[in-house]
C-alpha cells in the first residue's frame, strides 16, 4: 500500500533498467519499496537494475523480459509483472522510449516504425492492461515519463518529440479518466537528463540534468500527488512561454543552432 | 452497494472499495459468505487507513443503532454502529458517562472496541474494552458471543485487534454513575517539559482525569512547555446549582478544504503561543461541562479539512515508564526539525489491558498532529520509530499512516499469539484492511 507520503511498498517498473528507471527505483526502494519487479529487453541489464534494488532495501524482486517494438506482448508482459509482485501493485513505472537519430530514421520507414511501436504502441497498450488492473483493485498509481520535447514537437527530432506528444496527451485523457476510481496517473516532463540514451547527442542544451536529479523530482511529485512532475520544476514555466512562441521564432531557437 | 473513496480521518491514502450498509447480523453473515476481503468501518475517525480495503468489500455499522435500556446497574446494550455521542444523549440525563472516552464522541461502539480507545482517565481505569462485559462477533467461522470469561482469547483479539478478527454487531458495556454534568478541572501551567513530567508522575493518581498538551515547536530552556489539566466528575454537593445536560449538537463546521499550507511551521507556532498564553498559570477547582472538557475537537465539525487536500498524519506513540528520556528525545527532535506541530498530547498510561494488540502500557503516551508537505517529515518520523522501539514501546495502529512493516513485529510482540486466534476464526484471513496489508499484520 502507499503511506500517507505517497511511499509506495510494492512496485512494477516497465523499461527496468533504463537509466532514470533505476534512479527511480533506488529512491523508492530506499523509502518503502520492498517488491520490485522489473520489466525490460536485457536480463543482463534487468539483473543489473535488480540487485541494485536490493541493495537499496527491496526484500522481493523479479524480472520480466519483453521486447517493446511488439504491442502484442504489452498485456502478456503486465499480467506477468503483476502475478510476480504476487500482492497489490501500488505504483506501476511506465519508463520507455527511443530517442534515435532523427536525420537517420525520418526516411526509413522500418525505423519509423520502431519509434511508434516502442514510444507510443507498446506503452499506450501496456496502460490500457495497468488501468484495467489497478481500477479493479480500487487503488494504484501510474506513473509516465514523458518528455518537455512532447510539449511542442520540434523539426530536428520530430519522431522521437511528436510519439511522446501522442503519449503524453493520450495520458492526459487517461488521467482523467481515473478520477474517482481510486487510481491516478502522473506524467514526468524532465529535460534533456544525461543518461545512456542521449549519450553523445543535445550536448549543452539548458537545464541537462542528471537522472538522480529526474527521480528527486519524481519522489516529490508523487509525495505530493502532481498530476504532471517537470524536472527541473522551471521547465514548466520555460516551456509555457515556449510552446507559445511564433512558429518562425521557435524553429531558430530550438533548430537553429541555439540549443545544439 | 456502491463503489466509493474511502478516507481515514487525516484524509492522506484514499482507496476505492465497494461500500455496504448491512442492517442485520444475518446481512453481515451474507456479506461474509461471499468470500470477498472485509472490514468494517464506523464514522471513519481512524487516523489512517484502518477502516478501508482497496478493491475490497467495506461494512458500516451504522445501520446498527440499536440502543438497550441502561439498567440499574448501569449495564447497556448497544449496536456496533452506536456513536459515543448517541449514547451520552441518553445517557447523561439518566446520570450515566461512558466508562472510557476519546477526545472526540464520534466515534462508533466497535470503532471503540477495534482500536481499544483510551481516554484521560488510561492511569486510572485502562482502556475502553476493559469495561466492555460481552460482545457479538460475526466471523468467517461463524457468530461468537465472547466476553472476558467466554472464549476469553477471541475476546481479547478482537479488542485492539483493529476489525481483524470480525465484524462486530453489539456490545454490553459497563457504564459510569455521574451525579452531575460537571467536571472539576486543575489547570497548571509548566515552563518545560521536566517540571509537567515530575507532576504528573507525583500526583496523577489524585485526579481521575490528567492529560498535558506539550508544545513541540518551542527550542530551547523552554522545549515542551505545557499544560496539565486533571479534573475529577464534580458529585452534588461540589455544586450550587445540579445538571444532567445531554452535550449539544455541534454547529460550527469548515465548508471547504482549506489550502494546503495554511497550517505550516509559521501559524502552528503562533497557535501555540497563543493557547500556552491563554492558558493560567494555577487554577483550581473549576468546574466545566463533560464535552468542554473531554471532547474539545468536537467544538468544530470536519476540522481534518483545515489541513487541506494533502492532509496530516497523527503520530502517536507509547513507551514504559522507565523510558521517560524518549520523550523528552522525541520532543527536542521534533522542536529541532522545525516541522509544524499543534500541541501535542502527553499522557500517563496505567496497566495495560489484556488485548492482544491493545496499544497503551504502563507508562507515557505522547500524540502529535502533523500536516503532510514538509520534506523531512517522512525521515523524522521515521527515526522517532527507531527512538521509540529502543525504548520498546510503540505506534498506535488507529492513528498511523507510514510505520515501516518490519517495524511491527518487535513492537507488538504478541502479534503472533494474535495470528493464531484469528487463524481460528478466518482461516483463509478474508477480514483484512489497507492497514493490515500495509503493516503486512496478515497473510495477503
Amino acid at each position: 500500500m502507499d503511506n500517507a507520503f505517497g511511499q509506495p511498498q510494492n512496485v512494477v517498473v516497465l523499461g527496468g533498467s533504463s537509466d532514470i528507471a533505476r534512479a527511480i527505483t533506488k529512491k523508492l526502494c530506499a523509502a518503502r519499496a520492498h517488491t520490485v519487479v522489473l520489466a525490460g529487453r536485457s536480463q543482463e541489464l534487468l539483473d543489473v537494475a535488480a540487485a541494485e534494488a536490493q541493495e537499496y532495501g527491496a526484500t522481493k524482486t523479479d524480472t520480466v523480459l519483453f521486447d517493446a517494438e511488439d504491442p502484442t506482448n504489452a498485456k502478456r508482459t503486465v499480467s506477468e509483472a503483476f502475478e510476480k509482485v504476487g500482492d497489490q501493485v501500488d505504483l506501476v513505472v511506465v519508463a520507455i522510449g527511443l530517442l534515435g537519430d532523427q536525420l537517420e530514421m525520418e526516411d526509413d520507414t522500418e525505423a519509423v516504425t520502431s519509434m511508434v511501436m516502442v514510444n507510443f504502441a507498446w506503452p499506450v497498450v501496456a496502460l490500457a492492461e495497468v488501468r484495467r488492473r489497478l481500477v479493479a483493485q480500487g487503488s494504484g498509481r501510474i506513473l509516465v515519463i514523458s518528455s518537455v520535447a512532447s510539449v511542442r514537437v520540434r523539426r530536428s527530432m520530430y519522431l522521437y518529440s511528436g510519439t511522446k506528444a501522442g503519449l503524453d496527451r493520450l495520458c492526459d485523457g487517461l488521467a482523467d479518466s481515473l478520477e474517482g476510481t481510486g487510481v491516478s496517473l502522473h506524467l514526468v516532463r524532465p529535460g534533456v537528463v544525461r543518461s545512456r540514451m542521449t549519450q553523445g547527442q543535445l550536448e549543452r542544451v539548458p537545464f541537462t540534468t542528471g537522472v538522480n536529479e529526474v527521480a528527486e523530482n519524481v519522489m516529490r511529485g508523487l509525495a505530493k500527488g502532481d498530476r504532471v512532475i517537470w524536472s527541473p520544476p522551471v521547465l514548466r514555466y520555460v516551456f509555457a512561454v515556449l510552446r507559445h512562441l511564433p512558429a518562425p521564432l521557435w524553429r531558430k531557437i530550438m533548430d537553429g543552432g541555439l540549443t545544439r | 452497494m456502491t463503489r466509493t473513496t474511502l478516507y481515514g480521518w487525516g484524509r492522506t491514502t484514499p482507496s476505492v472499495a465497494n461500500l455496504a450498509n448491512p442492517d442485520s447480523e444475518s446481512a453481515v453473515g451474507e456479506q461474509l459468505a461471499t468470500g470477498a476481503a472485509l472490514i468494517a468501518r464506523g464514522l471513519g475517525r481512524s487516523y489512517g487507513d484502518a477502516a478501508q480495503l482497496s478493491g475490497g468489500l467495506v461494512l458500516s455499522n451504522l445501520a446498527l443503532d440499536e440502543m438497550g435500556a441502561i439498567n440499574e446497574q448501569g449495564v447497556v446494550q448497544l449496536g456496533a454502529g452506536v456513536s459515543i455521542d448517541q449514547l451520552l444523549h441518553v445517557s447523561i440525563p439518566q446520570g450515566w458517562f461512558v466508562p472510557v472516552t476519546p477526545g472526540t464522541r464520534q466515534v462508533t461502539v466497535a470503532g471503540a472496541i477495534a482500536a481499544d480507545v483510551h481516554g484521560k482517565n488510561h492511569h486510572r481505569d485502562g482502556s475502553f474494552a476493559q469495561h466492555v462485559l460481552e460482545m457479538r462477533l460475526v466471523t468467517p467461522s461463524g457468530t461468537h458471543t465472547v466476553s472476558p470469561t467466554k472464549d476469553a482469547p477471541l475476546f481479547w483479539a478482537t479488542a485492539g485487534g483493529m476489525g481483524l478478527t470480525g465484524f462486530l454487531t453489539s456490545a454490553t458495556i459497563q457504564m459510569l454513575p455521574i451525579e452531575t454534568d460537571k467536571v472539576l478541572v486543575d489547570t497548571e501551567r509548566f515552563a518545560d517539559l521536566d517540571g509537567v513530567m515530575a507532576a504528573m508522575k507525583e500526583r496523577d493518581h489524585l485526579y481521575k482525569y490528567s492529560v498535558a498538551w506539550v508544545d513541540c515547536m518551542t527550542r530551547g530552556a523552554h522545549m515542551g512547555r505545557a499544560i496539565l489539566t486533571r479534573a475529577s466528575h464534580a458529585t452534588a454537593s461540589d455544586l450550587d446549582q445540579v445538571t444532567l445536560k445531554a452535550p449539544k449538537p455541534t454547529k460550527l463546521f469548515v465548508p471547504f478544504d482549506a489550502p494546503s499550507g495554511l497550517l505550516n511551521a509559521l501559524s502552528v507556532r503562533a497557535f501555540n503561543e497563543l493557547w500556552f498564553r491563554s492558558a493560567p498559570k494555577l487554577q483550581e477547582n473549576e468546574a466545566q461541562e463533560l464535552p468542554t472538557f473531554f471532547h474539545p475537537l468536537d467544538g468544530v465539525r470536519d476540522w481534518n479539512r483545515l489541513y487541506g487536500k494533502r492532509g496530516f498524519v497523527q503520530y502517536q506513540f507509547c513507551v514504559p515508564e522507565d523510558a521517560h528520556e524518549t520523550i523528552v528525545k522525541a520532543i527536542a527532535r521534533l522542536s529541532s526539525s522545525g516541522v509544524a506541530s499543534f500541541l501535542a498530547v502527553l499522557k500517563r498510561f496505567g496497566p495495560a489491558s489484556p488485548g492482544l494488540l491493545s496499544f497503551p502500557m504502563p507508562g507515557w503516551t505522547l500524540a502529535l498532529d502533523l500536516p503532510v508537505g514538509p520534506r523531512d517529515l517522512p525521515g523524522v518520523l521515521d527515526d522517532l520509530d527507531d527512538l521509540v522501539l529502543e525504548a520498546n514501546g510503540r505506534i498506535y495502529f488507529a492513528k498511523d499512516a507510514r510505520l515501516a512493516p518490519e517495524k511491527v513485529r518487535a513492537m507488538y510482540p504478541r502479534l503472533d499469539e494474535f495470528l493464531e486466534v484469528k487463524s481460528r476464526v478466518d482461516p483463509r484471513h478474508q477480514m483484512a484492511s489497507d492497514l493490515a496489508r500495509r503493516l503486512q499484520l496478515v497473510g495477503k
